[in-house]
């Protein structure tokens, strides 16, 4: 087997598919392009694949829609959502729905590089759980699984609400897995608004990338986890509690809730 | 000319009318008739009684030259027609006619039918039945007949002629016959007479009744119809003139009113659906421009990322990405506006809001030479707002203020402070009326856009008016008219004329006269007649009591904007950037303020400078 990644990018604007190529074949990926997301589908049934991108807005079968009939067919390819309607809404529900990342048009090469880095990553992670599964070799754990009681947007970070209405906001494991080592964590300030769905933690890692990691909820910032700055290593031996990065007044609580998922019900 | 409800009521009243007063004159005409001819009826009772009793000794004597002498000359009176004395057998004794004298009667005639129709004749009558009123043939006039009867008494039998037995009641019967002309000539004349001034009296009434009508029904109502149709045809500007103040005035007042908040409501509708066109417009736009966008940014970086040893084409490379980079702003603040979502609001720090937004624009500043001042009330309470949103506001009003500023240099300067409002300043009267439900909105002349209060104003025997500023505490009074302090000052409603002076209350604060109109369904309000002062009283908005607000002052000393602008400046796609602008930042600001339930003023002066002012409420302090 070749060491070449296959992405399927699903949009129905050329000039965009043209663009991702490009960027592809900058670092060596192999790009497979369709114009609706019904010829991705078809695509899907015949051909692997290690990550799918895919616009929201489409005539007939959209992103959302996509995302649905994935699920339906048990298709557990990672998807990243593009879309030129960059809203927060939309951001939250494509990872609600089940994607792994969302990309506002226009995005810049590096913007989207380090998304499609992780997607990939994220995908070799599932492989290696595949074949431990099937293998039933029960190769030490990949990655810590977010704890039951918490809630978690997407696979990016998670929201566990502490006494006294106070939440407490971090990122997961996987999402940590997904990059590569961490050279700078950079944090709001205290004080600052956490917006569910807009930035809340920006790694650098050693490749030059910047990922981003969306806010599960949002709220003020009443408290940040200092230690991080000290010791970085904290995040990753520790994601679900020592690791922790805000404490917030959550702004609207039942509002936001719609759009986390439960970590109960995650497999490991 | 009429409607047909006027048409209607004076032909249901004209017959009314008709059937009142005929029947009136009918039973008057009657009862005259009666009056007349039993006036006739005595007069020839009496002339009969009189022809018998001066018959009465020649008769005794026996005397017939004589009584034919008195009958003959009694005859010749022109209104008695016959005077005959018949005998108890019928026959004719004695006439006025010579020639009928010995002719026989019938006892069938009419003027014996009264008492022979029984068998045995009657002997007494009384004098209705004596009479009879007959025509010789249907083209001549009346004639009333009367029958005396002629009665045996002790002097007759007694008498030396012995012509008659003791036994006898009746001797005889005295027939006199009265032509009754003169009373039917009367008779007739009045009836005519009634009959005319029944008719003047029914046409008089109906004119006055139509006239009535006309001027309290159908030309009211004919107004109304007018203007309903005006309205259904789409001409919502129209406004019925005053009607007076019964049922129809106050309908029309309504009318006008509907009309007018039908005006707005459409308005409003006209405006929201523009806001959610305009939203989907947007949204379509960030959709299509994106996808572009992404070509020229990827392209461009894929570009840049190629010639990293050309220098000139990275830097000509990187200008290209730059702005590409702030398209996709542009997009999004487009995209913002779209969809004015719901603020998602925190407490937060006013202060610290505006030094972020400062820190974005600092840059820009500092190239175009422009000093900022700042004045922050270090003591501020947090506010409840979307802090996002907010900095959006003040990004712009600042990038506004520069751009105004221009590239010559000059000074921006922001303040806050906590105030605390009474209504006072943002409660606008939006209804006013006088005492007789004048209506003294006046929508021609408008302050700030919003329409004024118009009264009339007589002051040192001058006369004119005044439009007040509708906002509670704010005194931009446009006066048509000098008022002199200390001058006595009358307000009244320009309509009516009615006053609008409150005599026993004075200025709290100069002690001058105070006018009050009533603002439905929120109470009284007051004012200070006096022009230098700014005393207002609102009791029923005071009560809602004080709120605290923070204020934001942001001044600039550019150009300033023109007069005729400023009332436009915050609806969407004015511009007055050309080119530049996008038309929208304002009136982002003004959504974004508005869905803060706070709101934003503007005060400019060409060539000085503009200063945005905007209250936030600080909500409750707990």
């Amino acid at each position: 087997m070749i060491n070449q990644e296959k992405i399927l990018i699903i949009d129905d604007e050329q000039v965009i598919l043209d663009a991702v190529s490009k960027i592809a074949s900058l670092e060596g990926w192999k790009i497979v392009a369709v114009l609706n997301a019904q010829n991705g589908l078809n695509k899907l049934s015949c051909n692997q694949y290690s990550l799918i991108l895919s616009d929201i807005m489409m005539p007939e079968l959209d992103g959302f829609q996509l995302l649905e009939e994935l699920y339906n067919r048990h298709i557990d390819i990672p998807v990243i959502m593009i879309t030129g309607y960059s809203t927060v809404e939309n951001a939250v529900k494509s990872l609600h729905k089940g994607a792994i990342d969302f990309i506002p048009k226009p995005f810049t090469i590096d913007e989207i590089t380090s998304s499609i880095n992780r997607g990939l990553k994220y995908r070799n992670i599932q492989v290696r759980l595949e074949e431990a599964e099937k293998c039933g070799t029960n190769e030490s754990v990949i990655y810590v699984p977010c704890p039951p009681k918490y809630k978690r947007l997407g696979y990016m970070s998670w929201m566990n609400l502490e006494n006294e209405g106070v939440a407490v906001v971090g990122v997961t494991d996987l999402f940590l897995e997904t990059i590569e080592d961490t050279l700078k964590v950079e944090l709001l300030e205290v004080e600052e608004l956490l917006i569910q769905g807009n930035s809340c933690v920006k790694f650098e890692t050693n490749d030059g990338l910047i990922h981003t990691c969306l806010a599960p909820l949002g709220g003020r910032i009443v408290e940040r986890n200092e230690r991080i700055f000290a010791t970085p290593s904290l995040l990753e031996k520790d994601p679900f509690f020592e690791g922790w990065l805000y404490r917030i007044i959550p702004s609207d609580y039942e509002y936001d809730m719609k759009y986390l998922n439960s970590c109960s019900s995650d497999r490991m | 000319m009429f409607t047909r409800i006027g048409l209607k009521l004076i032909i249901a009243v004209g017959l009314i009318t008709i059937i009142i007063i005929g029947g009136f004159s009918y039973f008057n005409i009657q009862s005259q008739k009666e009056e007349l001819l039993s006036q006739a009826e005595l007069t020839a009772n009496k002339l009969s009684d009189a022809i018998k009793n001066s018959s009465h000794s020649s008769m005794l004597l026996n005397k017939r030259d004589q009584i034919h002498a008195i009958i003959n000359t009694v005859g010749q009176e022109p209104i008695i027609r016959e005077i005959r004395l018949l005998n108890k057998e019928g026959m004719v004794m004695f006439s006025s006619k010579a020639e009928l004298i010995g002719e026989m009667v019938d006892k069938k005639a009419e003027s014996c039918y009264a008492c022979h129709t029984a068998n045995e004749p009657l002997e007494r009558l009384p004098m209705k039945e004596r009479m009879r009123i007959y025509k010789i043939h249907p083209d001549s006039t009346r004639i009333l007949g009367i029958i005396n009867p002629i009665y045996n008494e002790k002097s007759c039998w007694e008498a030396d002629c012995h012509a008659h037995p003791e036994e006898q009641t009746v001797l005889g019967v005295l027939d006199v016959t009265i032509c009754l002309r003169d009373v039917d000539q009367q008779i007739n004349s009045s009836e005519s007479r009634s009959i005319i001034l029944a008719i003047i009296t029914i046409i008089a009434l109906s004119f006055i009744i139509g006239f009535f009508v006309r001027r309290w029904v159908a030309r009211p109502v004919k107004e109304l119809v007018k203007a309903t149709k005006q309205v259904s045809a789409g001409n919502l500007n129209y406004t019925i003139n005053e009607l007076g103040n019964d049922e129809l005035g106050i309908l029309a007042g309504s009318f006008n009113n509907m009309t007018r908040k039908l005006v707005e409501a459409r308005l409003q509708l006209f405006q929201s659906d523009k806001m959610a066109s305009l939203g989907r417009l947007a949204a379509g736009v960030a959709h299509e421009i994106n996808n572009p966008l992404t070509g020229v940014l990827t392209y461009s970086s894929f570009l840049l990322k190629r010639v990293k040893e050309n220098k000139e084409l990275r830097e000509d490379l990187k200008v290209i990405v730059r702005e590409t980079k702030r398209s996709r702003e542009i997009v999004k603040s487009l995209l913002d506006f779209a969809r004015q979502s719901v603020p998602k609001k925190h407490n937060a720090n006013i202060n610290e809001i505006i030094n972020n937004a400062i820190e974005v624009v600092d840059n820009q500043l500092s190239l175009k030479n422009i000093k900022l001042e700042e004045h922050l009330d270090s003591s501020l309470p947090k506010a409840t707002l979307d802090a996002n949103q907010i900095q959006q506001v003040f990004i712009n009003l600042l990038v506004n203020a520069t751009d105004a500023i221009g590239d010559n240099g000059g000074k921006i300067s922001i303040d806050t402070t906590l105030i605390s409002l009474s209504p006072l300043g943002l409660a606008q009267i939006k209804t006013a009326v006088c005492p007789k439900r004048h209506d003294l909105i006046d929508n021609e002349v408008k302050i700030n856009g919003m329409s004024t209060i118009k009264v009339k104003v007589i002051s040192n025997g001058n006369e004119g008016y005044i439009n007040f500023d509708p906002i509670y505490g704010k005194h931009r009074h446009k006066y048509g008219i000098e008022i002199k302090q200390g001058k006595d000052v009358q307000v009244s409603c320009p309509k009516c004329n009615m006053s609008l002076m409150e005599k026993e209350a004075s200025c709290h604060k100069c002690n001058s006269k105070v006018y009050e109109f009533e603002v439905p369904p929120q109470g009284m309000f007051r004012g200070c007649t006096n022009p230098e002062c700014d005393w207002g009283e609102w009791e029923d908005v005071d009560e809602v009591g004080y709120k605290d607000f923070v204020e934001i002052k942001i001044s600039d000393t550019g150009n300033g904007i023109l007069k005729e602008d400023l009332p436009r400046i915050f609806e969407p796609f004015y511009s007055t950037k050309g080119q530049k602008g996008t038309g929208l930042g304002l009136a982002v600001i003004w959504g974004i303020v508005d869905n803060h339930n706070g709101t934003i003023n503007v005060e400019s002066e060409l060539g000085k400078g503009t200063t945005f002012i905007i209250h936030l409420p600080v909500q409750s302090k707990s």
